[in-house]
């Protein structure tokens, strides 16, 4: 499954025009700590978060995930977004909630 | 480290105190310049994500120092240092969940207790030295050779 095919059933929107939405989803994570994230993120993640500072890029980048999931109608800044765009890593919002994305991913296939 | 080795490369960069922006910009660095030696996958990983923690902390707890990456045929060494305030109690550190971040920090989603024990489980050689008043050196080893280990 590609990140693409996340948009209609999470209802996503992307916030980073131009990345790559046919990167491969291997997996999932809910987290909002980063240290957790870090430690515990594998390749090709759709990570969900509500935290959308500078580092979320670096981490969801040094992990090569396939893309970020901002839940709750998270937006973030022009800065992240420009890093996420530099970086290749496409960023989307949700009005749902953490837990109701990952149930939907979950639902989707992705374990 | 053992001097007249034969490295192949060698690189500093310092890291400013507090400067969460360009946290994340050394390791992505490392972690480019691994990918195009060739580099085993894993092993970029590990070092990266060693790196990223190293970064960081620096930026959190330090008042300033510096990272170098040195590559030998056999393993990647890193060497982290800072200028201070040295960590008072280095066991208690290691520990995973134990944590002297400030609540700014663990707003941003740091300061869970989780870095020094990161380092050293995807590093093959962890050591770690420190004084309050001195500062603290951090010494990781990535063994280029062997089989890779599976992360833990």
């Amino acid at each position: 499954m590609t990140v693409a095919q996340l948009i209609e059933p999470l209802e996503l929107t992307l916030l980073t025009p131009g990345t790559d939405l046919e990167r491969a989803v291997k997996g999932g994570c809910v987290c909002d700590l980063l240290s957790y994230v870090m430690a515990n993120g594998d390749n090709g993640m759709a990570w969900i978060t509500v935290q959308t500072h500078l580092n979320v890029i670096a981490v969801a980048s040094l992990h090569e995930f396939a893309c970020v999931i901002l839940s709750d109608g998270s937006a973030a800044d022009e800065p992240t977004l420009a890093k996420a765009a530099e970086e290749g890593i496409p960023v989307l919002s949700s009005p749902l909630a953490g837990y109701t994305l990952a149930g939907r991913l979950y639902a989707l296939g992705i374990r | 480290m053992t001097s007249g080795e034969n490295q192949t490369f060698q690189e500093v960069r310092t890291v400013e105190r507090s400067n969460f922006a360009a946290a994340g910009q050394i390791s992505s660095y490392y972690k480019n310049v691994l990918k195009k030696l060739g580099v085993h996958s894993g092993v970029v990983r590990r070092v990266a994500i060693a790196s990223y923690e190293a970064e960081i902390n620096l930026a959190i707890h330090s008042w300033g120092g510096s990272m170098a990456l040195t590559i030998y045929p056999d393993r990647i060494h890193l060497l982290i240092q800072d200028v201070g305030p040295g960590i008072a109690d280095v066991d208690r550190a290691m520990q995973e969940g134990y944590s002297t971040a400030s609540e700014e920090v663990r707003m941003l989603g740091f300061g869970a207790g989780m870095g020094l024990p990161n380092m050293r489980r995807c590093s093959d050689a962890f050591e770690i030295s420190s004084a309050v008043g001195a500062g603290t050196t951090v010494n990781m080893d990535f063994n280029l050779l062997q089989e890779q280990p599976q992360e833990q």
